[in-house]
Parts: C-alpha cells; sequence; structure tokens
C-alpha cells in the first residue's frame, strides 16, 4: 500500500540559540519517556520529530539552558 | 541448538521489566535481599523520567496509617468499593505493609505533608475511611528511587521495549526477548525470575480529543504486560471491570478532587450542584457522573470559584507544579481562573488499571502470577486501587519473593526456534517498503473501541466491534515502519490490539452489570450475584484462542455486614435526586 505524508504542528520548542546539543548535551532527549526528541540532522541541535506528546514536561524542566517550551498540543488547546 | 550470533544474550537472576514506580522498588529491593544476585530492570523510556509519576505525585492515595484507619477498615472500604469481588488477601498484604512503606520512603527523602504536630497530615476523600496523604513537594520521587538503583547497582537498560516473555519446557518463565527503540535492534535478556511492572493499559481506548497520545496515562504505558502475560500463559482478571476516570475536559488530567476536596472544591453539574457525595473514584461515582454528564445537567465541572483567595493560591500551587505541571499552561490556554469559572470535566477513555480500577494480570499475595517464575506488581496487576503506594508495596513483594525464587534455580535453556521466529516477526514492519503506518492502525483500533466497546455496553454493539478488530489482523502483515521509532509503535499497536480483544472476551462474558459505569452492561441490567459472584479469568486456550472461566472469590478474611456493602450504592446526593 503506497502511502503519503502529512504535516502536523508539535507542540514542543527548542530555542536553537539556547541548545547546547553541539557541545554533547542530550539531556531533553535522555529524559523523555515517548522518544520523540532527537538531535536535528540539518542544525544539530534538539528538536521534536515525532507528534506524540503526552505534555509531561521533564524536557522543559531538565534543560540545563531552557531552551526547551512545552505547549499543550494543538488538538487539546 | 545455540542462537545466532547477531541476538546478544544477557544472563541475570532476576529481570524486571518497566522502571516507573513499582519496578525501581521491586529491583532494589531483590538486590538487598541478595547482593550477590544480578538483577537487570528493563525499561522502554528512561528511568530517570518514566511512568505515572514522571514528574512527581500530589499525593497517596490509599495510605493506611495507624491513627487514622487500620488494615481491616481498608479491606473492608475496597472490598465495598468493588462490589465485593475481590481477593481480600491481596489487598490485605497491601493494607499491612502500607504505614511501613511510607516509613521507608520518607526516611529516603521523599516528603509527606506534617501537621503542627509532626504527624502526618491526613485527609478524607474515601466515602467511609481517611485514607489521603499529601506531598506537595512530590517532585522529587523519581530523583530518589534513581539514587537507590545506583546505590544498589541494578544493573540498568533503558530504552529497551520488552516484547515476548520466554518459558522453559516446564512453562517456567525465562526472560525476555526486546527491541531496542533507538536502533532496531533485538536482544533476549535470560532470568531465573521476572517481574512485570509495565503500568497501565492506556492507550486502548480513544480520548475524546482524538489526539493518540493525550491518554489519561503515561502513554508509554500500552499495555505490553498485558499482552504479554496472556501470550506466555498467564490469566488476567477483571479486564470487563474498566478504568474509566473523572479528567479536565480536553486536557484528559485529573481533575483533581483528591487535591481540592479536602479544601473545600467538588464536582458539581452545570447549575454549580453538588450531585454526588464522595469524590473518590469508584465504577459507581462514573455511573453518577455519566448520567449528569447525559441528563441534561451537564457538562460537569470541578467547583472552586467560591475558595478564598488564600486557598486557590495553595491549590495552584500543588496542580501546576508537581504531577501534571502542564495543567497551568492548558488553563491560561482558556483563559480559565479557578476563581471566576468552573473548570469543564469529562470522562476518560477506557483501559485496564489496578492502580485505579481492579483490571490487570491476576497475582495473589505473594505477587505471583499463574506461571511460575512471573510476577507482577502495580497497574498492571489485579490487586485493586492500589495507586502509587500499592506499587511500591507490590514492587517490594515481588523484589523478596523473585529473588528467592531465583535462588533455587538453575539458568533456564532458551527456545531458541521461538526466539528467531521472534526476531522476525518484530522486525517485519522495517522490512516491507510500504503498507500500513503504525499510527493508522492503532487510530483504528482505538477508534472501533471506542465506538463498540465503552459502556454502556451491548451485545450486538461489542461483537461488531471485537469481529471488526479481529478482521484487523489481516493488516499486522502490511504494517510498514522507516525507522526505529516507528518499529517500536508499529509494536505497540500490536500489544494494543490484543488488548482491544480481551476488553470484548471479557466484557460479553460477564453477563450482568457490576462497578456501575466500568461494566454497564445494558442487555443485562441487573447485578446477579446467584451466577456472577466471581473473577472472570482471561486467557489463551490450548488452541490459542481468547477465552474466559470464572475464579471463585475466596472466603473473605474480614466479614462485611448489610448495611457497609451498600454504602458505595449510595453516592447521589439526595436533594440532587
Ligand atoms: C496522571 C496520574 C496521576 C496520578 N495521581 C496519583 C496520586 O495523586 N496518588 C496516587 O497514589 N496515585 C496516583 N496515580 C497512580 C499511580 O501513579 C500509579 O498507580 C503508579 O505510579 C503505577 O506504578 P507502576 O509501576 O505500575 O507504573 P508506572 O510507574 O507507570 O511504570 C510503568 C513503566 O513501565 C515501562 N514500560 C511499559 N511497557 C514496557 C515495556 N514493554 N518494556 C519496558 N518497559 C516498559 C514504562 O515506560 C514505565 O516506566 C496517578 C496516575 C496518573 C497517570
Ligand atoms: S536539554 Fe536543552 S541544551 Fe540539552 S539538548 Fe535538550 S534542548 Fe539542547
Ligand atoms: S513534554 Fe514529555 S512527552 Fe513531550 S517532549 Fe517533553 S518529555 Fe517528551
Amino acid at each position: 500500500m503506497p502511502t503519503a505524508s502529512q504535516i502536523s504542528t508539535v507542540p514542543v520548542l527548542v530555542d536553537e540559540d539556547k541548545c547546547i546539543a553541539d557541545k554533547g548535551c542530550r539531556t531533553c532527549i535522555d529524559v523523555c519517556p515517548l522518544d520523540v526528541l532527537w538531535i536535528n540532522e540539518e542544525t544539530g541541535k534538539a528538536h521534536m520529530k515525532y507528534d506524540e506528546c503526552w505534555y509531561c514536561m521533564p524536557c522543559e524542566a531538565d534543560c540545563p539552558t531552557d531552551a526547551v517550551t512545552v505547549t499543550i498540543p494543538y488538538l487539546l488547546r | 541448538m545455540t542462537l545466532p550470533d547477531d541476538i546478544p544474550v544477557t544472563d541475570v537472576d532476576v529481570l524486571v521489566i518497566g522502571g516507573g514506580t513499582a519496578g525501581p522498588m521491586a529491583a532494589v529491593t531483590a538486590k538487598e535481599k541478595n547482593p550477590d544476585a544480578k538483577v537487570l530492570l528493563l525499561e522502554k523510556a528512561n528511568v530517570k523520567r518514566s511512568g505515572a509519576i514522571s514528574m512527581g505525585m500530589d499525593g497517596l492515595n490509599n495510605a493506611v496509617v495507624p491513627g487514622h484507619s487500620t488494615p481491616e477498615d481498608y479491606v473492608k472500604e475496597i472490598t465495598i468499593a468493588n462490589d465485593g469481588i475481590v481477593l481480600q488477601k491481596g489487598v490485605m498484604a497491601y493494607a499491612e505493609r502500607s504505614y511501613e512503606m511510607i516509613q521507608q520512603l520518607d526516611s529516603w527523602g521523599v516528603y509527606f505533608q506534617k501537621d503542627e504536630t509532626g504527624e502526618y497530615d491526613m485527609k478524607k476523600v474515601h466515602h467511609l475511611g481517611t485514607y489521603v496523604l499529601p506531598m506537595p513537594e512530590g517532585h522529587n520521587i523519581k530523583k530518589i528511587l534513581y539514587r537507590r538503583l545506583r546505590r544498589h547497582r541494578v544493573i540498568v537498560e533503558n530504552r529497551y521495549q520488552a516484547i515476548r516473555l520466554l518459558k522453559d519446557k516446564t512453562g517456567t518463565v525465562s526472560g525476555c526477548i526486546a527491541l531496542g527503540t533507538r536502533d532496531a535492534d533485538v536482544i533476549v535478556i535470560r532470568a531465573k525470575s521476572v517481574i512485570l511492572c509495565t503500568g497501565a493499559a492506556g492507550r486502548i481506548g480513544l480520548p475524546a480529543s482524538g489526539y493518540l497520545f493525550g491518554t489519561y496515562e503515561n502513554p508509554s504505558n500500552c499495555g505490553d504486560g498485558h499482552s504479554m502475560a496472556y501470550h506466555v500463559g498467564a490469566e488476567l482478571s477483571g479486564l470487563e471491570c474498566y478504568q474509566i476516570n473523572p479528567l479536565l475536559k480536553d486536557y484528559n488530567g485529573p481533575a483533581c478532587a483528591y487535591v481540592t476536596g479536602p479544601l473545600g472544591g467538588y464536582t458539581a453539574n452545570a447549575h454549580g450542584d453538588r450531585f454526588i457525595e464522595c469524590d473518590y473514584w469508584s465504577g459507581q461515582m462514573m455511573m453518577e457522573f455519566y448520567n449528569e454528564l447525559q441528563g441534561g445537567n451537564g457538562p460537569v465541572f470541578l467547583k472552586l470559584d467560591h475558595l478564598a483567595e488564600e486557598t486557590i493560591q495553595e491549590i495552584e500551587h500543588v496542580l501546576h507544579t508537581n504531577e501534571r505541571p502542564s495543567r497551568g499552561l492548558f488553563h491560561d490556554g482558556r483563559g480559565t481562573d479557578y476563581r471566576s469559572k468552573m473548570v469543564e470535566m469529562h470522562i476518560s477513555e477506557i483501559g485496564f488499571c489496578a492502580g485505579h480500577s481492579a483490571s490487570g494480570v491476576w497475582i495473589n499475595e505473594k505477587g505471583e502470577t499463574t506461571v511460575p517464575g512471573l510476577y507482577g506488581a502495580g497497574d498492571m496487576a489485579s490487586i485493586p486501587h492500589s495507586y502509587m503506594l500499592g506499587a511500591f508495596v507490590y514492587g517490594k513483594i515481588c523484589g523478596e519473593n523473585a529473588v528467592e525464587f531465583a535462588r533455587n534455580r538453575e539458568l533456564p535453556e532458551l527456545d531458541v526456534d521461538f526466539i528467531v521466529a521472534e526476531k522476525e516477526r518484530i522486525l517485519a514492519p522495517l522490512k516491507r517498503t510500504d503498507g500500513i503506518p503504525p499510527n493508522q492502525f492503532e487510530y483504528k483500533v482505538r477508534r472501533l473501541v471506542n465506538d463498540y466497546l465503552q459502556p454502556p455496553k451491548i451485545t450486538k454493539k461489542m461483537d461488531i466491534g471485537w469481529q471488526r478488530i479481529k478482521d484487523m489482523e489481516a493488516d499486522i502483515s502490511m504494517l510498514y515502519a522507516r525507522d526505529a521509532h516507528e518499529l517500536l509503535r508499529a509494536n505497540e499497536a500490536q500489544h494494543i490490539w490484543d488488548c482491544a480483544q480481551m476488553a470484548a472476551c471479557a466484557s460479553l462474558y460477564r453477563q450482568e452489570s457490576r462497578w456501575g459505569l466500568y461494566h454497564h452492561y445494558v442487555d443485562y441490567p441487573e447485578t446477579n450475584n446467584e451466577d456472577w459472584f466471581c473473577h472472570v479469568q482471561l486467557y489463551k486456550d490450548e488452541k490459542g484462542q481468547m477465552a474466559c472461566h470464572t475464579r471463585p472469590v475466596e472466603p473473605y478474611v474480614v466479614e462485611l455486614d448489610e448495611v457497609e456493602k451498600n454504602a458505595y450504592q449510595q453516592l447521589r446526593v439526595s436533594q440532587a435526586g
């Protein structure tokens, strides 16, 4: 069965200027219970790769540079 | 026959699957009891922040503290709240060790609220007794557990999803096969005993918002443990007694009457009137909630707008910083202020959870499932209304017993053919070049659950729903994953599919109504104690089909009198009638 790709807005934002993933930080990626934060291959910074979020917030709470902002997923807002 | 080289095997004494609440306690206890034992904790996420208490907890919902209640009082309350269908010995084993567990956690640095005299500051929320202990500073609990895991040198393996349990020729459990969620590598853990602590099955139904991950439960708890237990031959119990909770509309988190109740908040109808006597979550309470929603007096609200400013600030502090801290964001987005607006509530999707309800893998008072060597604790096991403290106590009971079981056993033989075939099956979606994406498959199963299996339950509807879900078997051979993450979701989706069928099978089997809304069966509207005062056990029969049988309720250890038995049947406030 052929597939199509659709886009969706994601609830978690990473401020790339503040993110220090290039210095080896992986904290938000490590703690996310749903494993939806990954390194963006293009920028080398953390980003939300899959729109599968429980808005639980460890990513925001544990980021050492306050780079992560969690918002409520659009469908729930 | 030996395993192919590309399937690494780790040998341990005790394997604990799921590192949320019960799991770390089980692993630490096993090491305390036998420091020489090799104990491995396998976690799908990362034990630092996994499970229901990833950000902390607002309080203990079921603390049995001397001076406030006795284990006997507690066993009575839980028996009544569950319409009598309980393994009382199992509830008693929890109740007798509840206080000792609070003291243990306290000594580890978990902070519980105390009054001016230094005593635990207990609150009444249940219908009869006093069991709620607030922990407004509950956010450090995962850190404390993590420190204990390190100190006791528990081996932790994060980001592996256990997918199938293994057993040896005698039918004794012998480990598990697991999938790496980042690299799609398949590994085997061989173990002398296994403790399942995989949490609730929280992704069976679809939240009203339609967002797959907007569930009440942490969505990493999708029923993997229920499915694994089923396939290895264990019995599950009370699955027809669904978990359904009263929650904030759309946000789908607790409202949360346990926090606000003792401070004067309550559940109200559209007129601002109280309609239930008691906000403690039970099937009977949910039935009244549902009737109010459907009956023209809805929607239902959490009412706080009559409270004093200091009280509201206290509530905001707890509810917006602890267990589900995004709650404040949600309210801000809609301009909801507790001071001026009641907060709209709704009912959750269905799930299996012993933590809040009574559905799960059958265990006895020693934490043993019906498969030798396999133990279960927390939300996935069958001890009703066990909540967080129950997960800790049964984690401890299982840790003690599983490490003893392992002490007396040699490393089991592995079933190589089974493992090789499983590896193939697990990885199949990744090998395809197109097909059905896991999110669509999952959405469809869960949508069918909502359409056909949610109460009110109706035979004809459940028959259709179950058939439609069964028909999706053909789709499994078309599941398609583009990367390791999607492969994780594809494997989860198959467990969700199993759980959906279990919900249908168990619900159709119990031909009566019981537990208020949880098993509100329209074709059999009355509770029938004559024929159905028993547990319903679900299992895989000799032909590999899903089947049920009854299990008698064991003689009570605490007797109830007739008046007490009906206490939870009278929850509606009389004037709201
Ligand atoms: C929003 C919310 C609020 C709550 N509030 C309260 C409260 O105020 N007071 C109270 O007493 N109780 C409360 N509870 C209930 C309490 O939190 C739970 O009963 C308890 O934490 C359950 O513990 P557990 O170990 O069974 O599950 P969890 O702590 O959820 O742990 C399950 C773990 O298993 C892992 N896992 C799942 N599948 C696999 C797999 N295949 N392989 C490996 N790992 C896997 C998960 O990632 C997770 O870490 C609340 C629950 C929720 C969801
Ligand atoms: S925790 Fe913060 S700094 Fe570290 S990778 Fe994530 S966003 Fe970047
Ligand atoms: S809010 Fe929770 S689920 Fe969402 S990205 Fe952050 S840690 Fe992951």
